[in-house]
């Protein structure tokens, strides 16, 4: 503990040293700029700028990065509240109450407090990532595709179980998603499915067209057309701080969002992304009133955010303790590390404490240069909303067309933004949800590939699903979660029988008791 | 009686169905050692067997002529400027392709003042590009005359 401290303290002196002060700061202010910009995630961020850091020392290149990764995390969730535009699959779900809120003329609030969670989550996920790290990272390492089959599955039904709407509608809006992640090529056989002559299918339906039209071009669709538009809000500074009971509403959901992504975080794959959906999933089946969410419910933007950023720290775990990337931000960080000659892994911490605990440390430090940097732009950001909808809604459309050619440069992703409008405007006239499908799409690779992997590994026994205890627990688990959603079904069968006078027959009722 | 449930349950099904039929020519493999059909037929299945149980218990569900239809002419104009975005911006060039949709939009379907239409068009399509393709460095498709 107390040398942790003392390491802490190297690594502030090595934070708080103006050069590095400057190049946190910087790296979060260009990271805002890129996040707003939709399609232009935290990796297109970093990748376009990483040769820029290669003049850089390593300390100052690492902060400055982790800077721009952190800026845009949190730009991300700017359009989502303010356009319903998710700039990648973590801001989905931020984009349901958040742009409710907007909706509503709450849409400060909603930035506030996703500003405010994602500094608290991202804080104190550095105090997880400081003490747990090298212990944690071990456990993670111990998840290999039957474990990490088992814990997809479970995450799958989770959501189902605990999304408020129908679960036969969210079940199947999630099947339809794993569906589209079918399509390119089979990375086991090399056999290339459902491709139609499009060669820019090869690597899969891409997740920003499809956030993107599912979520901001059908909702472009649904309102531009009304015949009352929507109204012009025009935001009083008192109106941009969220009220005392959007605080007291924020405070479990900040924290259960942040524990929740820091434990997922640190699982190697993509698995981090699945953070912010259970986050939502989580508080809207423990919340009072689970009517309110999808209406605006700031819950539903502070446990998201919080998860979502929590989960950034959490992923920079395996990174540094073992030099194991848990995604492809982490791992175009590690490929930064190492143009500067540093080799992240077990040995980082003793041979450079320098770099790793300043590294620390400027999280610390990025985490509260965002929270200054973002409050005050929030007024800033909200005036967009003082254009009214017929003149706004054409920019959004350019900014949504030109942000998912961006990500690829390909005009088919347009075409597939464009379906995913169509299709996501029919769903939501017929009642259906469309964050299933961004779930699902987002988990088909990672749980084909594990699936099949885990039977290659035991030659086609589905027995190592069993076997191994980390996956029998989460396969147990997902097991009671069929059989609790089955009890509802249970009691409706029961309730049928008795209508029909074919059970209880012989017992005397109490009145008033059915 | 037609419910929405009823027809997006069947628009399911119907999906399923042409995704195991579109499957058959992919190798299935077995149940020990799946092939690149296995996991796409038994989603489809999956996705089938929901479909059936949404259009099953859709009786009670909202009937399908409560279902507002008077945007649609505007979701169908946008629609079309989104198509014509995907197919024209390799051919015209990403300013020349944004000018023409924010001019039909603006113009055509909001019926703004050509004053007000061409100077927010040419803003936003001349701006953005500057700023994305000469700040930011991303590529962007640049049509006939180097526009």
């Amino acid at each position: 503990m107390l040398e942790t401290l003392q390491n802490l303290y190297l690594g502030f002196s090595v934070a708080l040293s103006p050069v590095v002060l400057l190049y946190a700061f910087v790296g979060c202010i260009i990271g805002t700029l890129v996040g707003v910009l939709p399609g232009v995630g935290p990796l297109a961020g970093i990748s376009l700028l990483l040769p820029v850091s290669f003049g850089l020392d390593a300390t100052s290149a690492v902060v400055l990065l982790a800077g721009i990764y952190y800026g845009a995390m949190y730009g991300g969730s700017t359009t989502s509240i303010l356009m319903r535009i998710p700039g990648e699959a973590a801001s989905v779900m931020t984009c349901i109450d958040g742009y409710a809120m907007t909706r509503k003329g709450r849409g400060g609030p909603a930035l506030a407090i996703a500003a405010v969670g994602s500094y608290i989550a991202g804080t104190a996920s550095v105090v997880g990532l400081m003490f747990l790290a090298p212990p944690l990272a071990r456990f993670a390492l111990r998840f290999g595709p039957p474990e990490y089959f088992a814990l997809l599955v479970l995450g799958l039904l989770v959501l189902a179980f605990m999304s408020g709407g129908s679960m036969r509608k969210s079940l199947s809006m999630a099947a339809l998603g794993l569906l589209f992640g079918m399509i390119g090529i089979d990375p086991m056989t090399g056999f290339f499915r459902f491709h139609y002559g499009l060669v820019e299918l090869g690597d899969g339906i891409g997740v920003v067209p499809v956030a993107v039209g599912l979520f901001g071009l059908s909702e472009i669709l649904l309102t531009a057309g009304q015949e009352k538009p929507p109204e012009v809000i025009k935001p009083r500074l008192r109106e941009l701080l969220p009220s005392r009971q959007e605080w007291r509403d924020s405070t479990w959901p900040i924290a259960r969002g942040t524990l929740l992504g820091f434990l997922i975080g640190i699982i190697p794959g993509s698995a981090h992304i699945i953070s912010s959906f259970v986050s939502y999933a989580v508080e809207r089946r423990l919340s009072k009133h689970p009517e309110r969410f999808g209406q605006g419910a700031v819950e539903g933007v502070a446990g998201p955010e919080s998860a979502n950023n929590s989960a950034t720290s959490g992923a920079f775990v395996p990174m540094l303790a073992l030099g194991v990337p848990s995604g492809p931000i982490p791992a175009v960080m590690l490929a930064a590390m190492m143009v500067h000659g540093i080799s992240p892994g077990p040995l980082l911490i003793q041979q450079q404490p320098e770099l790793f605990w300043g590294f620390i440390a400027s999280m610390y430090v990025g985490n509260v240069v965002l929270l200054i940097l973002n409050l005050p732009l929030v007024g800033l950001f909200v005036n967009v909303l003082r254009i009214p909808y017929a003149l706004l809604y054409p920019a959004i459309l350019v900014f949504c067309v030109l942000g998912v050619y961006a990500v690829n440069g390909s005009v088919v992703d347009v075409g597939i933004m464009s379906a995913m409008g169509a299709l996501g405007y029919g769903l939501r006239k017929f009642d259906f949800e469309t964050a299933p499908i961004v779930l699902g799409l987002v988990l088909a690779p990672m749980i084909e590939m594990s699936f099949r992997q885990s039977l290659s590994m035991s030659s086609g026994s589905y027995a190592i699903f069993f076997h191994r205890p980390i996956s029998l627990v989460l396969l147990l688990v997902a097991l009671g979660f069929i059989l609790l959603s089955l009890r509802t079904l249970f009691t409706r069968v029961a309730e049928w029988r008795r209508k029909l006078g074919l059970e209880g027959e012989g017992e005397i009722k109490e009145p008033g008791k059915i | 009686m037609l419910t929405t449930d009823r027809i997006s349950g069947a628009v399911l099904v119907l999906f399923a169905s042409g995704v195991i039929w579109e499957s058959r020519s992919l190798p299935l493999g077995s149940l020990r050692q799946p092939g690149p059909a296995y996991m796409p037929v038994l989603l489809a299945l999956i996705l089938l067997v929901f479909g059936l149980l949404i259009a099953g218990a859709g009786g009670r569900a909202a009937p399908l002529a409560s279902i507002s239809r008077r945007e649609w002419r505007h979701a169908a104009a946008i629609l079309v400027v989104s198509v014509f975005a995907a197919l024209g911006m390799e051919r015209l060039g990403y300013r020349l392709t944004v000018l023409m949709m924010l001019v039909f939009l603006l113009k055509c379907v909001e019926r703004r003042s050509w004053a007000l239409t061409i100077t927010l068009a040419l803003a936003i399509a001349f701006g953005s590009f500057y700023l994305f393709y000469t700040l930011l460095r991303v590529p962007l498709p640049i049509g006939p005359m180097g526009i």
